[in-house]
C-alpha cells in the first residue's frame, strides 16, 4: 500500500512538470495547429529567470529579508519573460507561416537553436536587459490611447516608446551586471538554483516522506491548471479563444479579432512554459539544453491527450508520469514481485529511466492504433483536420 | 523534344558538370583531410535524397531519419569489428571484455558474413522504417503528428542504443577506423580514397534511382499525396501503401548513407541519433530546394562544408547561422536555392534592385506587320 502511494506520488510529481509544460503546448496547438519546437527553450528561459531572480534577491540589500519568498516572485517573472519572448516569436516568425505547420516546425527549431546559443554567449545581465526592453516595447503601446497612437504623431510616439524601452533595457543590463558579478560574464556552464530553507526536507505522512520541492511543484501545477481553466471558461477572452479553436473562419466573421486571440494564446502558452521552467529549475541544474529533456515528453502528452481538450492533456501527462515511475524506477517489480517470469524479465529490462521511455513510446504507438486522434478527439465532420 | 531544350535542363546540366568536375578533381587537389570531409558530405547527400523523397515529394516531414542512418552505420561497424576481432580474447570485439561479456550476442552472428552485411545495411533500416511507417500511416496520422512521432521514435532509439553497453557498447559507439578490411586499415589513406569514390558513385546512382522513382506514375501519386491526400484516396488509390513504400525507401537510403558516413568518420555512436542531427538533414534539403533532387545533394554538401569552415573559424556563431538559416529558408525561400533559381528568382532580384528593368509581360501577343494581333 505504502509502495503504491509512494509510486503514485512520484508519478504525479513527474506528471506535474509535464502537465504545466504541455498545457501551453496543447493550447497553442489546439488553436493554431502549430507545434512550437522552441517550447523547451522557453522553459529554459523560465529556469534562467528563476536563477537570476534568486541571485538578485541574494545580492540586493533591501530584498534580502524576503529571500525565502523568491520562488513565488520567480514564477511571475518567468511567466512574463517567456510570455514576452513567445509573443515576439509569434509576431515575427509564426505569423508569417500561418497555415503551413511543417514550416513552422522548422522555423521554431531555428529559434530554439538561436535561443540556446544566446544564453551561452550573451551575459545574462544583458540578456535580461534585452527582455525588459522587449517587454516595455511590446506592451507600452497598449496603455496609450488609440487616438494618440493612430493620430498624426502616432509613428513618433511608437518610436519614442521603443527608444524609451531600449534605454530602460540598457540601464537594467548595466545595473544588473554591476550588482551581480555572476551575471556579467557569458558562460556555457550549467547553473544551480538553491531552494530556500523552507522548501528543503520533506513532510512525513503515513510513513512516507514527501519531498517539499515536489509538493510545491504539484501545487504550482494545480494553481496553473485552475487559472487556465478559469480563464478559458469564465472570461470573455477565454470564450473567444475557445471559439477560434473550434472554428476560426466563423469566429472571424462574427467579429472576433483572431489576430489578438492568437497573440494572447501564444503569450499564455509561452508563459506557462516559463512556469514549467521554474519547476524544472527546482529539480536539477539549469543549462542551455534543459528544455530538451522535457520537450519530447510534452509532445507525447499532446499526441496522447488529443487536441483542444484540457482533460486529455491532464490525464495524458499523469499517466505518462506514473508509467515512467512505475517502469523506470522498477517499482512495478517491487509492488508485484511474483508476476510471471517472462513478463518479469521484460519489465526488468526496461527498468531504467531511459529504457522506460522506450517502453512508454511503444505503448503510445500501440494506443494510437486504437485511438489515432488521442484520448479525447475533437468532434466534427471534417474530412481533413 | 531534346532534353536540353528547356531552361531547367540547362541549369541542371551546368550543376551536374560542376559537380562531376568537383568529384573528379577533388582527389588530386584536396589534402586527405578535406577529401575525407567531402566524402562524408557526399554520403550525407544520400540521406538528403531520401529526405527529399519523403518530404519534398510526398509532404511527410520526418524528424527521425537519424534512426535509419545510425542503423546502417551500426550494421557496417559490426561487420568491421567482427572482421578484425580474431586476435582478441574469445575472438569477439575488444570492448566486450570491458563489460565481462564472453559470448557474442546472438544478433551479431550474421554480421560475420560480408554479403549479409551488404544487404542488411539498407534492408534492416528499410524494414524498420516500413514497419514504423505502416503503423503510423494506417491510422491516417500525418502532418505535425507524424513529425513529432518520428522525433519521439528517434529519442527512443537513442535511449535504447545509449543504454545497452553489453550489446553494442552503449554511448561509446563502435569504432571502425582501426579495423581491417581487405587487409588494410579502414582509417588508412588508401581506404579513405576508395570510400570517397564509392560515395561519389553511390550519390550519382542514388540520384538516378530517385529520379526513376519520381518520374512516372508512382511519382505523380506521391506528389498527389503531398498536395491533397484525401483526393488521392477518393480517386481510388490507397495512400498508405505508397507512403509506406517511400518511407521505407528513404529509410534504406539513410542506411546506406549511414554506413558510408561511418567508415569515413571512423566511428558510429548514438550521437547519430540525436535530435539536432536529424533536423539538420531536413534543412539541407530545404536550403537546396525541396522537390528538386539535385537541390538535396547540393544542399547537403554545401551546408556541411560551410558548417565545417564556420565552425573552424568561429565556433560559437554556427548555431546562430544555422538557426537563422532555418528561419530564413522557410520564410523567404520556401522553395530553396535551386527552386528559386528555376523560378526566375535572380531575374526578379535584379529587377527589384533596379538593375534589370525589362520584365516580360504575359500573355505576349504576336503582332504582324500591320500591328494586328494574329
Amino acid at each position: 500500500m505504502q509502495l503504491i502511494l509512494e509510486s503514485l506520488f512520484n508519478g504525479v510529481a513527474i506528471g506535474s512538470v509535464l502537465l504545466v509544460a504541455a498545457l501551453g503546448l496543447a493550447i497553442v496547438f489546439g488553436l493554431m495547429g502549430v507545434i512550437n519546437l522552441a517550447h523547451g527553450e522557453l522553459m529554459m528561459l523560465g529556469a534562467y529567470s528563476t536563477y537570476i531572480t534568486q541571485l538578485i534577491f541574494k545580492q540586493v540589500s533591501f530584498l534580502k529579508p524576503f529571500y525565502d519568498s523568491y520562488v513565488i516572485v520567480a514564477i511571475g517573472i518567468a511567466f512574463l519573460v517567456s510570455g514576452t519572448v513567445g509573443i515576439l516569436l509569434e509576431r515575427t516568425v509564426i505569423r508569417r507561416l500561418y497555415g503551413s505547420p511543417l514550416e513552422t516546425l522548422l522555423a521554431t527549431w531555428g529559434v530554439s537553436l538561436i535561443l540556446q546559443q544566446f544564453v551561452r554567449s550573451v551575459p545574462l545581465a544583458y540578456a535580461s536587459g534585452l527582455v525588459i526592453a522587449l517587454f516595455f516595447g511590446l506592451f507600452t503601446p497598449l496603455f496609450i490611447s488609440d487616438d494618440l497612437l493612430h493620430g498624426a504623431k502616432g509613428k513618433l510616439i511608437r518610436a519614442c516608446t521603443w527608444g524609451f524601452s531600449a534605454l530602460l533595457g540598457v540601464a537594467t543590463g548595466g545595473v544588473l551586471s554591476s550588482l551581480v558579478s555572476k551575471l556579467s560574464r557569458a558562460s556555457a556552464r550549467n547553473v544551480d538554483v538553491t531552494a530556500p530553507s523552507w522548501m528543503r526536507g520533506g513532510i512525513d505522512f503515513v510513513g512516507i516522506t514527501f519531498p517539499k520541492t515536489r509538493l510545491l511543484i504539484i501545487l504550482i501545477t494545480l494553481i496553473s491548471v485552475l487559472v487556465v481553466i478559469f480563464f478559458l471558461d469564465k472570461t470573455a477572452w477565454g470564450m473567444r479563444i475557445r471559439a477560434v479553436t473550434q472554428n476560426r473562419p466563423m469566429s472571424d466573421c462574427l467579429g472576433i479579432s483572431t489576430e489578438t486571440v492568437d497573440i494572447i494564446t501564444f503569450g499564455i502558452g509561452s508563459g506557462l512554459a516559463g512556469v514549467a521552467g521554474v519547476a524544472v529549475s527546482l529539480l536539477g541544474s539549469v543549462g542551455p539544453n534543459v528544455g530538451g529533456n522535457y520537450i519530447v515528453g510534452c509532445f507525447m502528452v499532446v499526441v496522447l491527450g488529443g487536441v483542444g481538450n484540457l482533460l486529455g492533456t491532464i490525464l495524458a501527462s499523469f499517466s505518462i508520469g506514473i508509467m515512467t515511475d512505475l517502469i523506470g524506477a522498477g517499482r512495478l517489480l517491487t509492488i508485484w514481485p511474483d508476476m510471471p517470469s517472462p513478463l518479469y524479465s521484460t519489465i526488468d529490462f526496461f527498468a531504467t529511466t531511459s529504457m522506460a521511455r522506450v517502453m512508454i513510446f511503444a505503448l503510445i504507438v500501440i494506443f494510437l492504433q486504437f485511438k489515432p486522434t488521442g484520448m479525447f478527439p475533437q468532434k466534427g465532420r471534417m474530412v481533413e483536420s | 523534344m531534346s532534353i536540353f531544350s528547356t531552361k531547367k535542363s540547362w541549369i541542371n546540366l551546368t550543376i551536374w558538370v560542376l559537380l562531376i568536375a568537383l568529384i573528379i578533381a577533388a582527389p588530386s587537389v584536396l589534402p586527405v583531410f578535406r577529401l575525407n570531409l567531402l566524402g562524408r558530405y557526399l554520403s550525407l547527400a544520400i540521406v538528403a535524397l531520401g529526405v527529399d523523397l519523403i518530404w519534398g515529394f510526398t509532404g511527410m516531414l520526418s524528424l527521425g531519419q537519424g534512426i535509419f542512418f545510425a542503423l546502417g552505420g551500426y550494421c557496417a561497424a559490426m561487420f568491421l569489428q567482427l572482421n578484425s576481432a580474431g586476435e582478441f580474447p574469445n575472438g569477439i570485439p575488444e570492448f566486450f571484455g570491458l563489460y565481462g561479456v564472453e559470448k557474442l550476442p546472438f544478433f551479431w552472428e550474421p554480421f560475420k558474413s560480408s554479403i549479409f552485411t551488404l544487404i542488411s545495411i539498407w534492408l534492416i533500416p528499410a524494414i524498420i522504417a516500413g514497419l514504423l511507417g505502416y503503423l503510423v500511416f494506417r491510422n491516417r496520422i500525418k502532418g505535425v503528428y507524424f513529425s513529432i512521432l518520428t522525433q519521439a521514435a528517434l529519442l527512443v532509439f537513442f535511449n535504447f542504443f545509449n543504454g545497452q553497453q553489453k550489446l553494442i557498447n552503449g554511448t561509446n559507439g563502435l569504432k571502425t577506423d582501426v579495423t581491417q578490411l581487405f587487409g588494410q586499415m579502414v582509417g588508412s589513406e588508401i581506404m579513405q580514397r576508395w570510400f570517397f569514390w564509392v560515395s561519389a558513385v553511390l550519390v550519382i546512382l542514388t540520384w538516378f534511382f530517385a529520379r526513376w522513382i519520381v518520374r512516372d506514375r508512382f511519382g505523380n501519386i506521391l506528389i498527389g499525396i503531398r498536395d491533397d491526400e484525401a483526393r488521392v484516396r477518393f480517386t481510388g488509390y490507397n495512400p498508405v501503401i505508397f507512403k509506406t513504400i517511400i518511407f521505407s525507401i528513404a529509410g534504406g537510403l539513410a542506411g546506406i548513407s549511414g554506413a558510408l558516413y561511418t567508415v569515413q568518420s571512423g566511428i558510429v555512436s548514438p550521437q547519430f541519433m540525436t535530435v539536432p542531427f536529424s533536423i539538420e538533414m531536413v534543412v539541407w534539403v530545404a536550403v537546396g530546394g525541396r522537390g528538386t533532387l539535385l537541390g538535396a545533394i547540393l544542399g547537403a554538401v554545401l551546408i556541411n562544408y560551410a558548417k565545417s569552415l564556420v565552425s573552424e573559424a568561429l565556433p560559437a556563431s554556427w548555431m546562430f547561422i544555422q538557426g537563422g538559416l532555418f528561419i530564413l529558408v522557410v520564410t523567404a525561400l520556401p522553395e530553396g536555392v535551386l527552386g528559386w533559381i528555376r523560378k526566375d528568382g535572380p531575374k526578379k532580384l535584379l529587377f527589384l534592385l533596379g538593375i534589370n528593368k525589362k520584365l516580360e509581360t504575359y500573355p505576349s501577343l504576336e503582332v504582324n506587320e500591320q500591328g494586328e494581333v494574329k
